[in-house]
């Protein structure tokens, strides 16, 4: 049985909201229903197969072919169900994502896994701002699950974030785990400044270490046990995050500016 | 029935309900594993005195540990869940906690939890975090020695208490020698732990008492220096009779360690001085569970 796909059939001068095009909310349509579905598009409303070609069969799978960052909330609050993005994605990738995996080949915007609470989202090129965050109005960001992203993040990676997992092997920009309350985001690039800006609590797990701001204080270096269990957590998800062997960490503690909790373990050699 | 030269009594072992748990623990190396298990299940023979009953199960290498260390798993026993929480949590944090190097984690799956870390957290004061990796939540408590992790939650299951079965001898020292014989083959039997002292009770105990506050007292019939003066259960060659007692998951678990330790034994023959196999029982009022050691035994080579 051939996946849904929906080949875009021309660049978009404006952004769409794809989150109707999700395997639960597709479950039980009939190709020709499907194609009716309406898209705003500007100020207009378009038939989804005036933007897209649609082939294949309703089921648990769909792929998103010759893609844009046009393509907004691709996945959002998908709870079952796999989709993949051959290309690009635009703002709110998997935004409230419930369950299910969604895999973007290309980068996305801003916004990618905001609001998640289960699943797993796989980026293989590079992602915006606020990746795991809180979308405007809400005060709490990523809430459960898993983001793995192959290249770069931009800034305020996990803003708020409440829970879950983000592992990003490339660079991330600046404000990283900013006001983060809980969970543990993984770097093995560069960081920008202002890491851990307002942590409440939460672990920011780096292989290089940034320029701190004072209220980050040094605890010193250790061997931690639970290293053994969350590095064995990571291994399902093919990262090179896999293929770290230390297990002693630099651990500071903060933002001390918040009574936070929160820390930053930079992988030690030694 | 007799094997091996050896009578085997048509009778049964009577067990009784209980809830059990399993813990794993590990540490830098098995030597502070075992000092922690060691301290978690002592003083944890018999419910009659001690609350839980409780031993360690088996050695577990790095590779079956959730830490990638080396450890032991303990299995844990009381009469009722409030007892065995109660007990666990205690246990943990004086004997666990405290214990260097130490972790703990929930060894069994079980939809019922009782609480492991949850509530020893409150010893980090402030400072004690939490991780949720695969859908299991760990704490992470400051002490002195760098980290204490314990997971959250245990399972508890269903289990069964007081199987056992009797060694008659003809002196103190081959019954001895049998009942250690017995504990070294059913220590390879899984879910199942014998909690006395080196899996071994020499005070087998009836129920009640001629005094008003003993709810159990020794067992007068399998007494040998009691035989010209009590209804004795023994004839006039046994001087010597010891017990093991057998606490486990399942039926299956402590019947197969039954026979494993009453084939170990009749493996021995008469020359080592054992005579006869018999089982505590109390008539089948105390509790649902009947070993029959006839039955047990049935597919035992003779």
């Amino acid at each position: 049985m051939n996946a849904l796909t929906f080949t875009l059939q021309k660049s978009l001068r404006f952004s769409i909201n794809c989150s109707t095009l999700t395997p639960s909310h597709l479950a039980n349509k009939s190709i020709s229903e499907i194609s009716g579905l309406l898209i705003n598009y500007g100020k207009n409303q378009l038939r989804v197969d005036e933007i897209f070609n649609i082939s294949g069969n309703v089921g648990l799978n769909i792929h998103f072919k010759n893609t844009s960052t046009r393509l907004d909330y691709l996945g959002a609050n998908m709870a079952s169900g796999c989709i993949t993005i051959e290309g690009d994605a635009g703002a709110y990738l998997g935004f409230g994502l419930k369950a299910g995996i969604i895999r973007c080949q290309g980068n996305t915007l801003a916004f990618a896994a905001c609001n998640m609470l289960n699943g797993l989202i796989i980026i293989d090129g590079n992602t915006g701002d606020f990746l795991g965050g809180a979308s405007a109005g809400l005060r709490k960001g990523m809430a459960g699950g898993t983001v793995v992203v192959k290249g770069n993040a931009g800034d305020r990676a996990g803003d708020q974030m409440r829970r879950g997992l983000i592992l990003i092997e490339g660079n991330v920009g600046d404000y990283c785990a900013s006001r983060m309350v809980a969970g543990t985001i993984g770097v093995l690039g560069k960081i920008g400044d202002y890491a851990c800006f307002n942590m409440r609590r939460g672990t920011l797990l780096i292989t290089k270490l940034p320029k701190l701001h004072v209220t980050m204080q040094n605890c010193g270096t250790h061997s931690l046990p639970f290293l053994n269990l969350m590095f064995k957590s990571f291994e399902q998800y093919n990262t090179q995050f896999s293929s770290i062997k230390a297990r002693r960490v630099q651990r500071f503690v903060g933002d001390a500016a918040c009574n936070g909790n929160g820390e930053i373990l930079l992988i030690s050699d030694t | 029935m007799v094997i091996n030269g050896i009578q085997i009594d048509d009778t049964f072992a009577e067990a009784f309900n209980m809830r059990g748990t399993r813990v794993i623990i590990t540490a830098q190396n098995l030597k502070w594993a075992y000092h922690a298990a060691n301290a978690m299940t002592g003083f944890a023979t018999s419910v009659i005195g001690c609350g839980v009953e409780a031993a360690i199960e088996r050695e577990l290498s790095a590779d079956e540990t959730p830490d990638g260390r080396a450890g032991v798993s303990i299995l844990m026993f009381a009469m009722g869940s409030k007892v065995l929480m109660q007990q666990l949590e205690t246990r943990t944090g004086q004997c666990i906690l405290t214990c260097p190097t130490a972790a703990a984690f929930a060894g069994i799956a079980s939809e019922d939890r009782i609480n492991l870390g949850k509530n020893l957290r409150y010893f980090g004061d402030g400072y004690q975090t939490s991780k949720l990796l695969a859908n299991k939540r760990y704490w992470r408590i400051p002490v002195m020695d760098g980290e204490f992790l314990c997971e959250e939650t245990t399972g508890m299951v269903r289990a069964i208490g007081g199987g056992n079965f009797l060694i008659l001898a003809t002196s103190q020292a081959a019954a001895l020698a049998a009942a250690e014989t017995a504990i070294d083959a059913m220590k390879k039997v899984p879910n199942v732990i014998m909690p006395f002292p080196g899996g071994v009770v020499r005070s087998g105990s009836k129920v009640g008492s001629r005094y008003k506050t003993m709810l159990a007292s020794t067992n007068d019939a399998f007494c040998p220096t009691l035989k010209g003066v009590t209804n004795s259960a023994l004839s006039p060659e046994i001087e010597s009779v010891m017990e093991i007692v057998i606490d486990g998951i399942a039926f299956d678990d402590i019947a197969k360690a039954m026979q494993v330790g009453i084939q170990a034994i009749c493996e021995l023959g008469t020359a080592s001085g054992v005579k006869r196999i018999s089982a505590g029982n109390y008539g089948g009022k105390l509790g649902p569970h009947h070993f029959k050691l006839h039955g047990i035994l049935a597919a035992c080579p003779t």
